[in-house]
């Protein structure tokens, strides 16, 4: 009896002392065990968001192209959940060596100090574009290497644009032929233009009208210029023109393009891909955004290479992204998935390569960010889901509301 | 030396039971090493979360993290804000959902329950895998196949066209239920008495908008999921109910429903009690649905609300804060429904009815 129960208290001791042995190290040793960290900085683990399998096929590809000039392992994560995974591995001290990072959440990671500002000392850090470099600036520090990035452009369904008897001269380049030609294509079953229902379409003709949302530390939403555009649009959609995908029994406004619902739509080079997966018989081009009163606007959304604060891997991560940023390596991706490359020389090969998605290329020279300062993000879906009644709204107070929210996100970002 | 021992006995705790306490102590340990790892600390860590500043880089308990106190609370619940409008948003969406969820499941699941128990049914073991069926299927895959039949060309609004019915664009139609049947009396905008007033940031007249149509869906989708799973418990507890009550009520001369009423359903209280429990605690914490179909203000719940504060917008204690005002909330509505529930003093019930009720609750289900 007596000697039964000593043994299981040792057998208990011993399993505590192997449950113990097996858990990692506490705190105490500041967590800079990126990755696997057995073979300190020879090995990386990236974390990407894969659109598909031929973008995961390009990185692994890429990556073993890596490990033969260089020697560093890559492993490539790919993520079912990007933000989610990105939030455990930082709260849990053990993020990823590099991993994608989206345009509209890049300043609340660098904001709350996440993230190492390895940009600058790029041996290509000039090479990139410049709104590019902007839209990963913080502070005035380059923070994050753009991966690629899209705008967006205006799709004009060839087959509708020449039953309704227009031709080549009459694409649209300001607002008022772009109403033209919507009117003319809106015909039974057909409207002539739609779009998302969202900030990150609608305030782009809020750009063109010369509004915009952030100027410095102020919020000027609820401008005319910005009230101005919306204007313009409840004005398409009274004439019937301009219709919301969720209205044409849409998921969104590629679905509604593809299934004929829709004759022009504002999306991205996103499309492309869409379109040849989905509706292979679509016949569209993509052409630049027309111009308002304020001059051409469009918005950029792009990828960069996030890197965690006091990273250990620091040099061998830089050489990667040095190395998925050349020119040829920025084809070899564009070629296997349809991205737009970051660098100034790689969109202009891919401009001429890929001429029917030139529009987007084109774009990038006026193109702007969607406001995304931390914070900002609730404010935006706060307004997209005011504009579910952009019909009948006024403008000026879908737009006070959008100030009063994005001047207290503004002022607790910067506060 | 053996009479020593002996007297030093009882003073030790000695005799057949000496050691007793260590070996349970030892046993009870993994169950508390357990309950500590996985309930008590992740609680009290998620508590301190909630009082301060954490942004979800490295641990909650690294010295870069504040104390802010019921900054977290009142930002969601005093503070004039975006903050608390989502809250109360979430809240207002929820208490509906809860509000035409739990009765109408118990309802239905009970109501299953009897048909599939009686004798004359036949193929019951068809229809009793049939009801439970949804129980068993991921809710994920359910969503997503609401998502094909709600749409505005989907199969219902094909029935509904059938009956001559234009069917709403159900999952994104966010207008509020009440809101459609006040505009059908006319009562399109809102009444100045209850446009300026109200609570969580939210105008009394949008509380009393009613589920919107797209939550409508959602609460379809949870009653025709957990009613299989509820009507199992019925089931149990019914065929515990042993038939010679049954025959006694018929020689008493009891209608169907009166026996139903007067004896099937009192001598169900433990298990009604359990299905109510458990469904206003799922209820409340309603989140894959919404997770699955990307959230948006009209179906926005307090647990996706958690999620997306803390996950999206790195406020940690915001969202540990909802989480424990949920948690609180679902605290004190259940202590409630118990109350409300409670077996009543012998006052208000005839005597006879009584002594049954509580005879054949305490000898027949138990």
């Amino acid at each position: 009896m007596k000697a039964s129960q000593w043994t299981v208290l040792g057998l208990t001791g011993a399993l505590a002392v192997t449950l113990a042995a097996c858990a990692p190290n506490g705190e105490g040793n500041g967590g800079e065990n990126g990755g696997n960290g057995a073979s300190g900085g020879d090995s990386l683990s990236v974390l990407i968001a894969s659109s598909g399998p031929a973008e995961a096929g390009y990185y692994q590809e890429a990556a073993a192209r890596f490990t033969e000039a260089t020697g560093t392992e890559v492993e490539i994560v790919v993520a079912n959940d990007l933000i989610q995974q990105l939030g455990q591995g930082f709260a849990g001290n053990n993020p990823p060596d590099l991993f994608y990072l989206p345009w509209d959440q890049f300043e609340t990671y660098a904001s709350q100090g996440f993230l190492e500002p390895y940009a600058g000392d790029l041996a290509n850090a000039g090479d990139f574009l410049p709104a590019l470099v902007e839209q990963f600036s913080y502070n005035d520090e380059f923070y994050c290497a753009p991966k690629d990035f899209s705008t967006l452009g205006l799709q004009i369904n060839t087959e509708a644009w020449e039953a309704a008897g227009l031709t080549d001269g009459d694409v649209p380049t300001t607002w008022d032929e772009l109403a033209t030609v919507a009117e003319a294509l809106t015909d039974g079953d057909q409207v002539g233009l739609s779009m998302g229902r969202e900030y990150a379409r609608v305030g782009v003709f809020m750009n063109q009208a010369g509004g915009q949302l952030v100027d410095g530390d102020t919020v000027t939403a609820d401008t005319a210029e910005n009230a101005a555009g919306l204007e313009y649009l409840q004005g398409l959609i009274a004439d019937g023109s301009l219709v919301f995908p969720p209205d044409l029994e849409a998921g969104w406004g590629g679905e509604a393009f593809g299934l004929g619902r829709a004759a022009m739509v504002v999306e991205g080079p996103w499309i492309n891909g869409a379109m040849a997966n989905d509706f292979p018989d679509r016949e569209f081009i993509s052409v630049e955004l027309p111009a308002g009163p304020g001059g051409p606007s469009t918005y950029s959304f792009a990828t960069c290479w996030g890197m965690p604060i006091d990273s250990n891997t620091r040099d061998s991560a830089t050489a990667f992204v040095e190395f998925v940023t050349t020119p040829e390596e920025q084809l070899l991706a564009a070629e296997a998935f349809g991205v737009i490359p970051s660098t100034t020389a790689g969109a202009d090969t891919y401009a001429s390569q890929f001429p029917e998605n030139a529009a987007f290329v084109a774009g990038v020279d006026y193109a702007v960010s969607p406001v995304a300062f931390a914070g900002a993000a609730a404010a935006v879906s706060e307004f997209n889901t005011e504009l579910e009644n952009i019909a009948n709204a006024d403008p000026s107070a879908l737009l006070a509301g959008l100030q009063t929210n994005l001047q207290s996100a503004l002022d607790s970002a910067r506060g | 030396m053996s009479t020593t021992r002996a007297s030093a006995r009882p003073r030790r705790g000695g005799g057949i039971r000496r050691g007793e306490a260590r070996a349970g102590y030892l046993f009870v340990t993994p169950a508390v090493v357990i309950a500590a790892v996985f309930l008590l600390i992740p609680i009290a860590l998620a508590f301190w979360v909630s009082l301060s500043d954490w942004n979800g880089f490295q641990s909650p308990l690294n010295p870069r993290v504040n104390f802010v106190g019921a900054d977290n609370y009142a930002a969601i619940t005093t503070e004039d804000g975006l903050a608390q409008r989502n809250f109360g948003r979430a809240v207002r969406n929820n208490l509906y959902y809860v509000l035409l969820v739990v009765p109408l499941q118990t309802a239905l699941s009970l109501f299953l329950a009897v048909q599939v128990n009686r004798a004359v049914l036949r193929g019951r073991g068809f229809f009793r895998t049939a009801f439970y069926f949804p129980s068993v299927t991921s809710s994920v895959a359910i969503v997503i196949v609401f998502q094909f039949l709600f749409l505005g060309t989907g199969a219902v609004n094909q029935v509904l066209r059938a009956f001559g019915v234009q069917g709403p664009n159900w999952l994104n139609d966010s207008r509020g239920v009440l809101h459609i049947v006040y505009g059908a009396f006319g009562a399109d905008a809102a009444p100045s008495a209850l446009a300026d007033g109200g609570m969580l940031g939210i105008s009394w007249w949008e509380w009393l908008a009613g589920p919107s149509v797209a939550m409508t869906v959602l609460i379809i989708l949870a009653i025709f999921t957990t009613s299989g799973t509820f009507m199992l418990l019925f089931l149990a507890a019914l065929q515990n109910i042993g038939s010679e009550i049954d025959e006694a009520a018929l020689m008493d001369g009891a209608k169907p429903l009166r026996k139903f009423f007067s004896i099937t359903l009192p001598m169900l209280r433990p298990t009604l009690f359990t299905v109510l429990t458990l469904g206003l605690i799922g209820s409340w914490q309603v989140f894959d649905q919404i997770y699955v179909l990307g959230g948006g203000a009209s179906i926005l719940t307090p647990a996706y609300l958690s999620y997306e504060t803390s996950f999206n917008e790195f406020r940690w204690g915001q969202g540990a804060a909802i989480a424990f005002i949920l948690f609180v909330f679902i605290i004190v509505l259940t202590l409630l429904q118990r109350w409300i529930l409670r077996e009543r003093s012998p006052k208000k019930r005839g005597f006879a009815q009584r002594a049954a009720a509580r005879n054949l609750s305490e000898g027949g289900v138990r």
